[in-house]
């Protein structure tokens, strides 16, 4: 007696629970698409309550990104992967993306997860702008004006020298200490000596309409180290140009009037509103540190999700419903105590999913589907054992707890080992295959409680009810 | 209900036909192997780029494949079913940006007046493809040593262990040679399939390799081949039950799943049924095999014994 009500109450209690963890998801699945659009702007603590839906089912963008750090020594390699992280934080931020997910990834790598994006493109452009910004004086020496001059002659890009100036002798020999040569937007050339100022020392960075006809440019803002910087510069450098090099392209080049003190500078260049916005958002965020390149993405539409979703739902229950009416037509009585089992299998299964957050893919669907179905073999375990303990002349309540006790350590063997090659399907592979792993090695664990306690249980009741005098399988 | 009564076969003396069949399955796989020129590896492993698009009204194949022929794209495989596209460019193909970008003008061209969705898009990078690969080959080794340690710690034993091993291995041999025979593409999904294949197929033989152990300890005095029959015919009827509710979920995803989980699901059905079949005609007859072995040597050592001690 003693002994079924704290199994009763251990039950109800995590089935009251999971009921209760439940509700948002279901409340959720209530919602108009508006009313979930809204809950995703205004941030609603109930998204954090639902159960996850991953990328392949909700639609949206999985990038992983790998840190270009051949340029950078190795002690600085982990330093930089880990700024661009933050700094792709912030632009996403920026961006306004329901519930990115962005986190390191091994040694140079860094995933990005951004679900239910609908132009993944721009998203992309976005993360991977280095937006290297760099303020460089005008070299106007007799030397530079010869290097221009042999490249107009001989039709050499600016990029062409850059990337290997080994290969023209004749350039590099009369080229000034540090300088370089650069292409503007409008497609002149520069000789720049090396850089005075990064846009690393930016503070704020915002879209303003001034310029002379009223076109978008953007006002940048330093610190107070770079202020001081930029004092000194505009001071030592009055009548040059200061040229404004943004990754590696001229975006203006005015001429220096007077010291500017307050550490406040202006870029124009020919951008439509939308160019200066992202730049702004792009400076604001900061730098990246080093190149990124992204080396996977995997996008799923909107429509493809909800089809992904109909049709892996729908199957597997379809599955399910099958395998629930085959245990009643098999084992009769016990068979529907074995789907009573299995059903409380999936409640606790969703609610575990739902209070841990973990992500729930189209594979993962089919993990539960399968899970259940493998948990089914518990059920069957016990009760081909009872039937034997049965055909042996035992009485029923004799022959079912001989039967749990004796498959007890066979359920746990068999639960074990399988965990065991779903914990390293879970070291394994990209975030749909992670959720699947994630469902398998849940439903597992859980099985082993519902088939051995809960059945029981049920069991236990019916005999102390007398409810089940005669027993037959 | 019953699907059939208590049965009595005696399944350790066919040990050697069963071998046979075993060694022709992995047989089989080898031969799909050579036969297709290796697995149909999918742009997981190969790195490549997959593009799946939606017309709004229908397209025919020839008219897709041209319009991307005129725009310049390179080497691709390509797929249609109605308004649907599926486009696939394997191994390098240069800047992920540039193909997008070839593929949608293309369409803009060629297309004006029928407007497309880009439903998936899939870029995996050379680096990742090998990355994914390496994975995929620890998930397998890993996995497999865990479980004989497991299985080796539990039953006192290694060579259970190893058995059990063997026969995921002659499991995941087989599913894979399916596979590869119906030349369907093998991406992440189909190693997550086969290594479910694994964890199903230690859980069947563990059912019996416990029933083993169980009959081993109450009766002692039966030959261990009387001891493998018997346990075998004891698990029969559960193994079938369980065997059909796998398969009635697998089948059920398979028909009804989705493109996505099509060969996920494929890999089930055929693994469900090779795996209920290795228990029983592999792993048990192996295990017996070495047993009787180890049993026959120490009787003989024993024999020697007292032989000399006789002298």
């Amino acid at each position: 007696m003693g002994k079924i009500n704290w199994k009763f109450w251990i039950t109800a209690a995590l089935l009251a629970f999971s009921v209760w963890v439940l509700l948002p998801s279901f409340q959720w699945s209530q919602m108009t698409q508006e009313r979930r659009d809204q809950a995703e702007r205004t941030r609603d603590p109930i998204l954090g309550k639902v159960l996850k839906l991953g990328l392949d089912l909700k639609g949206g963008t999985h990038l992983l990104l790998e840190v270009d750090a051949s340029g950078l020594e190795d002690v600085k390699v982990k330093d930089a992967v880990e700024r661009a992280t933050e700094i792709i934080r912030n632009r996403i931020d920026q961006f306004g993306v329901a519930e990115p997910m962005i986190a390191k990834q091994g040694d140079r790598w860094i995933v990005v997860q951004l679900p239910g994006i609908k132009d993944p493109k721009t998203a992309k452009d976005l993360i991977g702008r280095t937006a290297l910004l760099e303020f460089r004086i005008v070299n106007n020496s007799r030397e530079a004006n010869e290097v221009l001059d042999i490249l107009r002659d001989k039709g050499i890009t600016p990029r062409e020298f850059r990337d290997n100036p080994s290969a023209f002798p004749e350039i590099e020999k009369i080229m000034p200490e540090g300088a370089s040569v650069y292409e503007s937007k409008e497609g002149g050339y520069y000789v720049l000596d090396k850089a005075a100022l990064t846009g690393a020392l930016l503070t704020n960075a915002k879209v303003e309409f001034g310029g002379q006809f009223g076109q978008p440019i953007v006002s940048i803002e330093f610190n107070k180290e770079g202020g001081k910087i930029f004092a000194d510069i505009t001071d030592r450098n009055r009548e040059r140009n200061l040229a404004i090099v943004l990754d590696d392209i001229v975006q203006s080049a005015p001429v220096i009037r007077s010291r500017i003190p307050d550490g406040k500078a202006i870029i124009e260049g020919n951008f439509n509103a939308e160019d200066a916005r992202l730049l702004a958002t792009v400076l604001r965020a900061g730098a990246l540190p080093a190149p990124v390149v992204v080396i996977e993405e995997r996008t799923v539409g909107p429509s493809l999700g909800d089809d992904s979703i109909r049709k892996g739902f729908g199957s597997a229950l379809i599955g399910l419903i099958i395998v629930l009416l085959f245990m009643i037509v098999y084992y009769r009585l016990s068979g529907l105590i074995a789907d009573i089992a299995l059903v409380i299998n999936l409640v606790f299964l969703m609610a575990v999913m739902a209070y841990f957050q973990f992500t729930l893919t189209l594979p993962g669907v089919a993990g539960i589907a399968l899970t259940l179905a493998i948990a089914v073999d518990a059920n069957v375990l016990i009760l081909e054992r009872i039937r034997e303990e049965l055909a042996a002349g035992k009485t029923a309540r004799v022959a079912v707890d001989a039967g749990y006790d004796k498959v007890f350590w066979t359920i746990v063997d068999t639960n074990l080992t399988s965990l065991i090659a779903a914990v390293f399907l879970f070291q394994f592979g990209t975030g749909p295959i992670k959720g699947f792993a994630v469902t398998l090695s849940v439903g597992l664990i859980i099985s082993m409680f519902t088939a051995i306690v809960v059945t029981k249980m049920i069991y236990d009741f019916l005999f102390r009810e007398n409810l089940l005098l005669k027993f037959k399988i | 209900m019953q699907f059939f009564n208590k049965t009595n076969i005696d399944f350790i003396s066919k040990r050697y036909t069963y071998f046979v069949i075993s060694a022709l399955l992995i047989l089989f796989s080898i031969g799909a192997y050579i036969y297709r020129g290796g697995p149909n590896y999918g742009i997981d492993f190969t790195g490549g780029m997959l593009m799946q698009i939606s017309f709004e009204k229908n397209v025919s194949l020839q008219e897709v494949r041209s319009a991307l022929d005129e725009g310049g794209l390179k080497s691709f495989e390509l797929q249609t079913a109605d308004r649907m596209i599926m486009i696939r460019a394997k191994r390098e193909v240069g800047s992920q940006q540039e193909f997008e970008k070839t593929v949608t003008n293309a369409f803009a061209t060629k297309f004006a007046d029928n407007k497309i969705t880009v439903d998936r898009v899939e870029y995996v990078g050379p680096s990742v493809g090998e990355y994914l690969s390496k994975q995929a080959l620890y998930a397998f080794v890993f996995s497999f040593l865990g479980i004989i340690i497991y299985v080796a710690f539990r039953f006192k034993s290694a060579l259970w262990g190893i058995t059990g091993v063997i026969g995921i291995i002659h499991n995941t041999i087989i599913c894979f040679g399916m596979v590869i025979i119906t030349g369907k593409e093998v991406d992440i999904i189909v190693i997550a399939g086969l290594l479910t294949v694994a964890g199903y197929s230690i859980n069947d033989t563990i059912v019996l390799f416990d029933r083993m152990r169980e009959n081993m300890r109450l009766s002692i005095k039966d030959d261990f081949g009387t001891i493998v029959n018997k346990s075998i015919n004891a698990v029969l009827l559960r193994t079938v039950v369980t065997s059909i509710t796998v398969f009635i979920v697998s089948c059920s995803l398979f028909f009804l799943g989705g493109e996505v989980i099509h060969t996920f699901a494929y890999i089930m059905v055929v693994g469900t049924s090779i795996a209920t079949f290795s228990t029983i005609f592999l792993c048990a007859p192996l295990v017996y095999e070495w047993e009787t072995r180890k049993r026959n040597r120490a009787k003989a050592a024993r024999q020697q014994q007292t032989f000399s001690k006789v002298k």
